[in-house]
């Protein structure tokens, strides 16, 4: 096992600052993102949490280099993000594989568009090891169910060998077994891979199961209200006091009080 | 526990024997009934060629599907295709021996008009060489109208989808010339075009063109974003997003656009060849009514339904290949 592992790919150090981004909807800006500043050291998990279309994924959207911000500094290890890159991965919370591609050939996206995909075949088939998909490289997408389309997204991005995975919701629309058994390897993957992580969720609890850090946003434009340290060693347990004592306190600053 | 269950039905199958209904018996009546009446019932106005022929056929076929029948139940293969194809059976032999009655037999169906099945079968006989040749000239124009104008719909499509510049040109050109039915430029054309050959290629490739084309960019236009954007975070160049993401996701639109084509190709097709090209089954129709030949035109009729319907046939057979990834797509 030792002897497989790779060195680990170092994560990318992100550097936010000042960013602000409007959507225009009729011509009128609609502000989503004002003066966020965030800093992301290489290797850390930070989950971003806030109210349902406080403009998280926009950001997410920002640092993946799918759309240009309109004001403010975005920095992959002191390199302007200007565009996509394999370097940074989204996983969405739909698994939008391609339906006419089997598995693999899903898997092997990326490395397909990067031109490279004939020397280096064997990393699909172990990107599929690492879901535990082997099985079904043949299969097509809509033979999977929910939890195991968004394992093969998940190869998909990790054969690219990601220094920033950026994780939009991508639990959100799995049954709560699914959920629990995909958050343990999201972790392991992280723990084995090193890459730095971003994750846009909804659940408190998720949030503090994968993240060394949570940023609180408040609602529309999303405004940085508060950075949570969780200060807990893997694997962590649901039940744990520490976790229990910091949801309270995150549900109060989403306004939710002691749910 | 599984296999002993399968393995049990496997040993207890053969005592019981394959069920073929009673309606493959009914089948061999209405054939028998059909040739019985075409070889003695005597005829009205005048005794028809290869009555004796179309008989003994009917009858043979009947002793075929009785034959059949008695083999089926060693076969479950045979039995389930024969059970399912029996109604059919029985409503041709009924069929045909109605045809033969209200034609040759009764004359209440007026003559020339209305031919007796054994003309049909009289004209394969002698007029073959002349049908397959117009079989031939049909297929010769018809492919090289359609390849041309699903090439060209196909790129059009695609552009003007992809590119708004391109799209700017050819929409306004796609929405006042695609709409106009091919066949009203016929006239024109045929002055228009050195050769009345190559004005026909130009219309059926012109009524293949638009549907394909309108299906083709609605294909391209409505692929999911997403799509775009899992391609582009993992990068993707433009051209693997069009050959690679757009295409492929736009292909079951494109299908029905050729299904749309061709079968605007077809009556382009037959116009064109009534009224300029001399050949083809469009032409061999027109020439049959000129000589009042109508057992040449039903002969003519049948042999371009089975084409054209052979044609939708293999474009189907070659969707389904290409499609196999989708589920419960239309069958044909």
């Amino acid at each position: 096992m030792v002897a497989l592992h790779k060195t680990p790919n170092p994560g990318l150090a992100l550097h936010i600052d000042n960013l602000s981004h409007a959507f225009h909807l009729d011509g009128t800006p609609l502000p989503v993102l004002e003066n966020v500043s965030l800093d992301v050291e290489p290797g850390e998990f930070v989950a971003l949490l806030g109210p349902s279309g406080c403009g998280k994924s926009t950001l997410l959207r920002l640092v993946a280099g799918l759309e240009p911000a309109d004001r403010g500094t975005l920095q992959g290890d002191g390199q302007p993000i200007e565009g996509p890159d394999p370097t940074r991965v989204v996983v969405f919370q739909d698994p939008t594989l391609y339906p006419w591609r089997r598995v693999w050939d899903n898997v092997a996206l990326g490395l397909q568009a990067q031109g490279v995909l004939s020397a280096q075949r064997p990393r699909v088939d172990a990107a599929l090891a690492k879901v535990h998909l082997t099985e079904f490289a043949r299969a097509w997408p809509r033979q999977l169910s929910g939890g195991m389309a968004q394992r093969v997204a998940l190869a998909r991005a990790l054969v690219n060998e990601p220094r920033l995975l950026i994780l939009d919701e991508p639990l959100g629309k799995l049954d709560s077994l699914t959920r629990i058994a995909m958050q343990k390897e999201l972790i392991e993957l992280w723990q084995r891979q090193g890459y730095t992580a971003l994750l846009v969720t909804h659940d408190v609890e998720e949030a503090l199961l994968l993240a060394n850090r949570i940023i609180v946003f408040s609602e529309r434009p999303a405004r940085i209200r508060a950075e949570i340290r969780v200060d807990r060693n893997y694997p962590r347990k649901r039940d744990d006091p520490y976790l229990v004592q910091l949801r309270g306190e995150i549900l109060g600053l989403l306004g939710l009080g002691e749910a | 526990m599984s296999s002993a269950d399968l393995t049990q039905t496997q040993a207890a199958a053969p005592a019981e024997p394959i069920r073929v209904g009673w309606r493959p018996a009914l089948a061999v009546l209405a054939w028998l009934a059909a040739g019985l009446v075409t070889r003695f019932y005597p005829d009205f106005t005048r005794h028809w060629p290869l009555t004796d022929g179309v008989a003994n056929g009917e009858v043979a076929l009947a002793v075929l599907i009785g034959m059949l029948a008695l083999v089926a139940p060693r076969s479950e293969r045979l039995a389930q295709r024969l059970r399912y194809l029996a109604p059919w059976l029985i409503a041709l032999g009924l069929a045909f021996t109605l045809w033969e009655l209200l034609t040759a037999k009764l004359g209440i169906l007026p003559m020339p008009f209305f031919a007796p099945p054994q003309t049909l079968i009289a004209v394969y006989f002698n007029d073959w060489p002349r049908l397959l040749d117009s079989l031939w000239h049909s297929a010769l124009l018809l492919g090289s109208g359609v390849i041309l104008g699903a090439i060209f719909g196909f790129i059009a499509g695609v552009s003007i989808g992809w590119s708004s510049a391109i799209g700017y040109w050819l929409h306004p050109v796609l929405r006042i010339l695609g709409p106009v039915p091919s066949t009203a430029l016929l006239p024109l054309c045929f002055f228009l075009f050195p050769s009345s050959w190559s004005a026909s290629v130009f219309l059926i490739a012109l009524a293949t063109w638009f549907p394909v084309t309108v299906l083709t960019w609605s294909g391209v236009a409505s692929v999911d974003k997403a799509y775009y954007d899992v391609a582009r975070t993992l990068g993707a160049k433009p051209g693997f997003l069009i050959f690679r993401v757009a295409i492929p996701a736009a292909l079951p639109h494109v299908f029905v656009g050729l299904f749309m084509g061709l079968g605007a190709s077809f009556s382009t097709l037959v116009v064109a060849e009534m009224m300029g090209v001399k050949s083809g089954i469009g032409w061999y129709l027109q020439w049959a009514q000129g000589w009042a030949a109508y057992a040449n035109m039903y002969a003519a009729l049948l042999v371009m339904a089975l084409a054209c319907s052979g044609l939708i046939s293999a474009l189907f057979k070659v969707r389904d290949r290409l499609l196999a990834w989708q589920k419960g797509a239309v069958k044909w």
